[in-house]
C-alpha cells in the first residue's frame, strides 16, 4: 500500500476543508496525485488501496466527527440515520426491526459481523461497485475512463441483466434497495454549509449519464445522514438477498418489498430490485402488477413476472432472471 | 536379515477379524493388538501443540523475524504470452531501502521445453503472472515501489487460455517442442516422455497399475447397457490459510530455509541442486505449517528467488505470496473434459469401461483424470486416453489426489446412472462389482446411519425445494516411502524426545507420534517431545500421497522398541532378570517373572552410563509384501460417503444438509485428528461440487477472482451436517499398520452430492461446480 497522510476531521465543514477529490475521480485519473479523500469504516478505501487501484496522499478520516453516530425514530417524523452509523448499530436497533423490518434484513445480511462493526451506512451508499473487472488492476474498464466493458461479452455470471446496454456492473450496496423501497432520501452537507437532501432514486447515477461515477456525490460534498419516512402500522416489508454464498457475499440477486396493504389488499406497493442494474431500481411493473390486488400466490407471480419483462441478459446471467423471479414472489408473500 | 514370524490381527473388528502370520525383521517389535486393548493409540488425544496453535505462540513461516531479514517480491508479467526484449533493473537498484534485485535466467516450476524456451536470455512469457525478477528490500512497501521501477520490454505474442480454444488448430502454441516436468516430491509433474502436438501433449494411456487391459470393443459388445457421456471439472486453485513463502537465510558456512513446505527434503534437495551446495549445508526448517494441499512440496520460483536475494544481500530475505499470486501462479487441480463409456450385464457385471480425458495444468503437467476408472471396480476391458492441453494459465499442482477428485465425478455418477438403467440400488450395483470388503462394511454401515432407506424415486420429492440421496465410492492407494527415518533421544533427566525431518503439514503427525512412542514405551503422549520439521533430523516423508502416517509411524515405534531394549539391558541384572523378561508400562520397567522387581523409567534413565542414549531406526518393507515397486502396498484405503442435499428448482441454488463419510486407514491411531481431516476433506469437496471455480478471462488471460471474496470458499452456513464412520482395517503390513487419510476424504463428496442432485430434481448435472445456472438449465428454466 502506499504512503498517505492523516488528518482526523472534528466536524463535517473542517472535513470538507481537508477534502479534494472523491474516490471515483480518484479512480477515473480525473484528479492530481495529491487527491485527499474521506474515509470512514475504510471496508472499500483500504480495499482499493491495498489492490493498488487508487494511492490517496491524503486520508481524511471523518469516523470521530461528532453527531453523525445517531439514530432516531419518531412515529411521524420516521427514521433519520447519520452516515457515521455503523451497519452493526442499524442492524441491532430494533426500532429498525419493528417498522423497517426489510431495511433491518438488508443490514444484517450485509457483509460479515466483522465489517458491519466497521462499515458506516454512509460509506455503504458511496461504495464502488465489485465487478472483478473494474476492481483488477489489469483491466482500465469503461468506469476507469476506456472504452470498453470487459464483462459485455467476457466474464458476466454475476452482471446487470437490465439496462446494462454501456456497463453492465451492478452497484455493491444493498443496503439500498431496502432504502429505496422505504422511499429513503439522502441528506447531503457542502463545504459552504449548504445542505441538500436527495432522494435515492435521484441519489445513484447510472453509466449511460456518466459511467466515471455511480452517485451524484461531488468532492466537496459529504453525506451526513439518511432519512426515511414514517412507517404505518398497514406497513409491511420484506427483504431477500441471494448471494453465492449464505454465509456472506454480494448480491448475486436482492429485492426489498414495502406493502401498504388494507386487510389482504395491496393499497400501493414499491419494489426495488437490486443487483439487476447498475444502480438499484424501482420496478414499476412489479408495482402495478400488485396494486389493488389481493396479495395470493398468484398475484405475487404476476408481479414477479412483470418485474423481469425487458430483461437483457448477457451470455452468463440468464440464471438471474428466473432467481429474481423467485425472489420477488417470495418476498411479497412474506408480507402477508 | 534375521526375522521371526508373528502373528497379526487381520481383517475388520465385527466383520471378518481373523489372524495371520507374517515373517517380520527379528528387530522390529511384536504385533500390536487391535486398538481396543491399547491404552494410548487409537484414541481420542489432544493435539500436543493445540495450546501453541490457539494461542498464537506458534510460529509459523510467515512469523519468522531474523535479524536484518529484508523482504522480497517479485515483479510478475501482466500479459500471458510474450518474449522479453530487455530489463533494465537499474532505477530499482538505486531505490532507497533496496538490498537486491535478481532477475530469472530459468522459469521454475512449470514444464520444461527441451530446447529451454528462452529468448534473449530471459525465460518467455507463458502466463500473466509468471515471475521475472524480484526485489529484497527493508519492507513489502519499499519492494513493491521499487518493482515498479523495473523496466522491461515486451514482445507481446498471442494466446489462449481457454482448454477447448487451446485444442483448435489455428490456437497459439504454448510450447513449439516437447515439454518435461520433473516430479518434485510427490507434488505434482506428469509422466515423462510424452509427445506434444500443438497443444496437446499425451495420450498417457497407463499408471502405475499397468497399462490397458483386455478389448474394450468386444466388452461392449457384450454389455446389456451402456452409459456413456462427457463429465466436466472446473479448475481448483489453492487456498491454504498460510501462502507459500520461505524465510531464507544464507551464511556463508551454510544456508537456513525456513519453508512453508510440505516437504522438508525437497525443498533441501532442491535448494542444493539449484545453488550447486552440498546438502549437508543446506537445512530447511518447518516448525508449523499453515496449510497445504499439494502444491507446497517444491522449493518454487519464490523460493529460488529468494535464494538469490539473500545470497546477494547477505542478509535473510522473507519471501511470502499475497493471496492473489497464490491464486494465480503456486499451482491448482487442472480441469478435465471427460469421455466415459461403461458396459455392463443384466447383473451388474462390468464388461468394458473406455475413457478419454483433456485437461489443462496451464503452463504445467498433471491434467490427468488419475487410476480411479482403472482399479476401483472388477471389469477385464479397460483403456484410457489422458491428454495435457496446454494454456497460456498458471501451472497445475497436485491436488489433494491428483486426477482422482475428477475422476470419481465421471466413474460415480455413470455408476449412479447405470444403477438406475439395471433397476438396482446403487449400494447393491457396488456389492456386485466391488471386490473390496472395507468398503462393502462402510457401504452397510455408512447406509445405516445415514438412513439410506430414506432414499426416493429420482425427481419425486414434491414441493419447490427438493431433498435428495446420493452416495460414491473412492479408492486411494496406499503408498509408503521407505526413506523415512526417526531418532529417539532419551536423557538423564528422564525426558524422551523424538527427531526426524518429516513436517507436519497440520494434521497431527507430532500428536500420532507422540502416541506411538508413549505406547511402545509405557508412558503418555504429553510425556514424549516431539521435533520434526528440520532436516538436521533424520529424512522423512513429504506429505504428499497421504504416505506420511505410514511411513514414518513404523520407524518411531521401531525406534522406541530399539530405545526400550537398550534400557532393558541396562536394568536387567539390577532387577534380578534377562531383558527378555522385562516390559514396560504405567512409567515402570517391571519383571514379568516377579512384578514387584521393578524400576521407574526416570530413575532407570538417571543410572544410565552416557548422558543420553540414541536410537534410530527406519521401516522394514510391508510385512505382506508390496504390491509394485517398493512404495505401493496391497490393498486400498477404501471410502464411501453419503450425501443429502436440497434443491431450491426456482433459484437453483444447492445446499448439503449431511454428509456421513465411512472411512479406512488401516489402524486409526488418533480419532479426533482421523475426523478433523475428515470434516476438512468434506468441506473441500463440498466447496468443489457447489462453490470453487477459477474464473479466466478469454480476452485478457486473467483470472478475475483472485482473491478470497470472488473466488468461493465455504463459510459456516455452507458447511453441511458431517458425520464419521472409521472402520478398523488390519493388516499386519508394519509396526503400526497405520495409514492416512488426507486424500481419501475428499475423492467422493463432490460426485456424492452430484448423485444427490440427481436423486432430488431427476436431472443429472454433468459438469462442476454445480451453480445455479447449471441447475436452472438442466430444469428448462433457462
Amino acid at each position: 500500500m502506499n504512503k498517505f497522510s492523516w488528518y482526523d476531521a472534528k466536524t463535517v465543514n473542517d472535513a470538507l476543508e481537508q477534502v479534494n477529490a472523491t474516490v471515483s475521480e480518484v479512480l477515473a485519473s480525473k484528479v492530481s496525485d495529491q487527491s485527499a479523500v474521506f474515509k470512514c469504516g475504510g471496508t472499500d478505501l483500504l480495499d482499493m488501496m491495498k489492490e493498488g487501484l487508487v494511492a490517496p496522499k491524503k486520508i481524511v478520516n471523518i469516523k470521530n466527527i461528532a453527531g453523525l453516530d445517531a439514530i432516531s425514530y419518531h412515529q411521524k417524523s420516521g427514521l433519520k440515520i447519520g452516515a457515521n452509523v455503523t451497519l452493526a448499530q442499524m442492524e441491532a436497533n430494533a426500532e429498525i426491526k419493528q417498522n423497517y423490518l426489510a431495511l433491518h434484513q438488508a443490514v444484517a445480511h450485509a457483509g460479515t459481523p466483522q465489517i458491519r462493526n466497521m462499515a458506516s451506512l454512509g460509506g455503504n451508499l458511496a461504495q464502488r461497485t465489485r465487478c472483478w473487472y473494474f476492481r483488477s488492476l489489469d483491466h482500465e474498464c469503461l468506469r476507469k475512463g476506456s472504452g470498453t466493458c470487459f464483462a459485455r461479452n467476457g466474464e458476466n455470471e454475476f452482471h446487470a441483466i437490465m439496462k446494462n446496454g454501456s456497463c453492465s456492473s451492478v452497484h455493491a450496496s444493498s443496503v439500498s434497495t431496502a432504502l429505496m423501497a422505504f422511499d429513503a432520501s439522502v441528506e447531503i452537507a457542502a463545504a459552504d454549509g449548504k445542505k441538500r437532501t436527495v432522494k435515492m432514486t435521484e441519489f445513484f447515477v447510472t453509466p449511460g449519464d456518466d459511467s466515471s461515477r455511480e452517485s451524484i456525490l461531488e468532492a466537496n460534498e459529504l453525506i451526513t445522514a439518511v432519512i426515511i419516512p414514517p412507517s404505518g402500522s398497514k406497513t409491511k416489508s420484506y427483504y431477500i438477498k441471494q448471494g453465492a454464498r449464505e454465509s456472506y457475499d454480494w448480491a448475486i440477486a436482492d429485492v426489498a418489498v414495502v406493502l401498504e396493504v388494507s386487510g389482504s389488499k395491496c393499497k400501493n406497493a414499491n419494489i426495488v430490485l437490486g443487483a439487476a442494474a447498475p444502480v438499484p431500481i424501482r420496478s414499476e411493473a412489479a408495482s402495478t402488477a400488485l396494486i389493488g390486488k389481493e396479495i395470493t400466490e398468484q398475484t405475487a407471480k404476476d408481479s414477479a413476472e412483470a418485474s423481469m419483462k425487458g430483461a437483457t441478459p448477457l451470455s452468463k446471467n440468464a440464471y438471474k432472471v428466473p432467481l429474481f423471479k423467485a425472489i420477488v414472489k417470495r418476498a411479497i408473500l412474506k408480507t402477508t | 536379515m534375521d526375522t521371526k514370524k508373528v502373528k497379526f490381527p487381520h481383517g475388520i473388528p465385527g466383520h471378518n477379524l481373523s489372524e495371520v502370520e507374517r515373517e517380520i525383521p527379528t528387530g522390529e517389535p511384536p504385533a500390536w493388538p487391535i486398538n481396543d486393548d491399547l491404552k494410548v493409540v487409537g484414541k481420542r488425544v489432544k493435539r500436543t501443540d493445540a495450546l501453541a496453535k490457539v494461542t498464537g505462540a506458534a510460529k509459523y513461516t510467515s512469523d519468522i523475524q531474523l535479524q536484518g531479514m529484508l523482504f522480497g517480491r517479485m515483479l510478475r508479467s501482466n500479459y500471458p504470452h510474450a518474449k522479453i526484449k530487455s530489463i533494465d533493473t537499474s532505477a530499482a537498484e538505486k531505490y532507497d531501502g533496496v538490498y537486491a534485485v535478481h532477475v530469472f535466467k530459468n522459469a521454475v516450476g512449470m514444464a520444461q521445453a527441451k530446447d529451454g524456451g528462452n529468448s534473449a536470455g530471459f525465460p518467455d512469457v507463458k502466463f500473466a503472472g509468471q515471475p521475472i525478477a524480484g526485489v529484497a528490500a527493508i519492507s513489502v512497501d519499499v519492494a513493491e515501489e521499487a518493482l515498479k521501477l523495473i523496466k522491461v520490454d515486451y514482445e507481446y505474442l498471442p494466446f489462449v487460455v481457454d482448454l477447448e480454444e487451446a485444442q483448435k488448430p489455428e490456437a497459439p502454441v504454448v510450447f513449439k517442442t516437447d515439454v518435461d516436468q520433473e516430479d518434485r516430491g510427490g507434488g505434482g509433474g506428469g509422466q515423462s516422455g510424452l509427445k506434444t502436438k500443438g497443444n496437446l501433449r499425451g495420450p498417457s494411456t497407463s499408471s502405475f497399475f499397468g497399462g490397458p487391459r483386455g478389448d474394450v470393443e468386444k466388452g461392449f459388445e457384450t454389455a446389456d447397457f451402456i452409459v456413456e457421456h462427457v463429465y466436466r471439472t472446473q479448475v481448483h486453485t489453492h487456498c491454504s490459510l498460510e501462502t507459500h513463502g520461505v524465510v531464507v537465510d544464507w551464511r556463508p558456512d551454510n544456508v537456513t530455509i525456513y519453508a512453508s513446505t510440505q516437504n522438508t527434503n525437497s525443498v533441501r534437495h532442491e535448494f542444493a541442486e539449484m545453488f550447486d551446495l552440498p546438502k549437508s549445508k543446506v537445512r530447511v526448517i518447518t516448525e508449523f505449517m499453515g496449510g497445504g494441499f499439494g502444491a507446497k512440496h517444491s522449493l518454487g520460483n519464490f523460493g529460488v528467488m529468494a535464494g538469490h536475494l539473500s545470497k546477494k544481500s547477505g542478509r535473510p530475505v522473507s519471501m511470502m505470496l499475497d493471496r492473489k499470486e497464490e491464486h494465480i501462479s503456486s499451482g491448482n487441480r487442472p480441469n478435465s473434459v471427460q469421455y466415459l463409456k461403461i458396459g455392463a450385464k443384466k447383473d451388474g457385471t462390468l464388461t468394458a469401461i473406455k475413457q478419454k480425458s483433456h485437461g489443462t495444468a496451464g503452463v504445467g503437467l498433471g491434467a490427468g483424470v488419475g487410476r480411479i476408472a482403472q482399479v476401483m471396480y472388477e471389469c477385464p476391458n479397460f483403456s484410457t486416453e489422458q491428454y495435457d492441453v496446454f494454456t497460456h494459465a498458471g501451472p497445475g499442482a497436485a491436488w489433494r489426489a491428483p486426477g482422482n477428485v475428477q475422476g470419481a465425478f465421471g466413474l460415480e455418477q455413470a455408476m449412479d446412472e447405470l444403477a438406475e438403467k439395471l433397476n438396482m440400488d446403487p449400494l447393491a450395483l457396488r456389492d456386485v462389482i466391488d471386490k473390496s470388503d472395507v468398503r462393502k462394511v462402510e457401504r452397510q454401515r455408512g447406509a445405516k446411519q445415514f438412513d439410506w432407506s430414506r432414499r426416493k424415486k429420482p425427481g419425486s420429492d414434491s414441493g419447490t425445494v427438493k431433498k435428495g440421496l446420493g452416495m460414491a465410492q473412492s479408492t486411494w492407494p496406499r503408498f509408503v516411502n521407505l526413506n523415512s527415518t526417526v531418532e529417539i533421544r532419551a536423557y538423564k533427566d528422564g525426558a524422551i524426545e523424538v527427531r526426524s525431518g518429516v513436517q507436519d503439514i497440520g494434521t497431527g503427525t507430532k500428536t500420532i507420534l507422540a502416541q506411538v512412542v508413549a505406547e511402545e514405551l509405557g508412558m503418555k503422549p504429553e510425556d514424549i517431545t516431539i521435533r520434526i520439521g528440520d532436516t538436521l533430523f533424520p529424512t522423512g516423508p513429504g506429505s504428499g500421497g497421504s504416505i506420511v502416517t505410514g511411513s514414518i509411524t513404523p520407524p518411531a515405534r521401531n525406534a522406541a522398541y530399539k530405545l526400550k531394549l537398550e534400557l532393558f539391558d541396562q536394568v536387567a541384572k539390577e532387577l534380578e532378570t534377562v531383558s527378555s523378561k522385562l516390559s514396560m508400562s504405567g512409567g515402570f520397567i517391571v519383571s514379568q517373572e516377579d512384578n514387584s522387581k521393578k524400576i521407574a523409567v526416570k530413575d532407570a534413565l538417571k543410572k544410565m552410563r552416557t548422558e543420553q542414549i540414541t536410537t534410530s531406526a527406519s521401516r522394514s518393507d510391508d510385512y505382506g509384501g508390496f504390491k509394485m515397486g517398493s512404495f505401493l502396498a496391497h490393498g486400498d484405503l477404501g471410502s464411501v460417503q453419503f450425501a443429502e442435499v436440497s434443491v431450491d428448482t426456482e433459484t437453483g441454488f444447492v445446499k448439503v444438509d449431511k454428509i456421513v463419510a465411512a472411512h479406512s486407514c488401516g489402524r486409526p491411531l488418533n480419532i479426533t485428528q482421523l475426523e478433523g481431516q475428515i470434516n476438512g476433506g468434506v468441506i473441500q469437496g463440498v466447496s468443489y461440487a457447489l462453490y470453487e471455480y477459477r474464473v479466466m478471462d478469454n480476452e485478457t488471460g486473467h483470472q478475475m477472482n483472485g482473491n478470497l471474496d470472488q473466488y468461493k470458499l465455504p463459510f459456516a452456513m455452507e458447511i453441511p451436517e458431517i458425520e464419521t464412520i472409521i472402520v478398523e482395517d488390519y493388516g499386519g503390513r508394519s509396526s503400526t499398520d497405520a495409514y492416512g487419510i488426507g486424500e481419501p476424504a475428499n475423492i467422493a463428496t463432490a460426485v456424492a452430492v452430484a448423485n444427490a442432485v440427481y436423486n432430488a430434481i431427476g436431472v443429472r448435472i454433468y459438469e462442476l461446480p454445480i451453480t445455479p445456472d447449471k441447475v436452472l438449465k438442466a430444469l428448462n428454466k433457462i
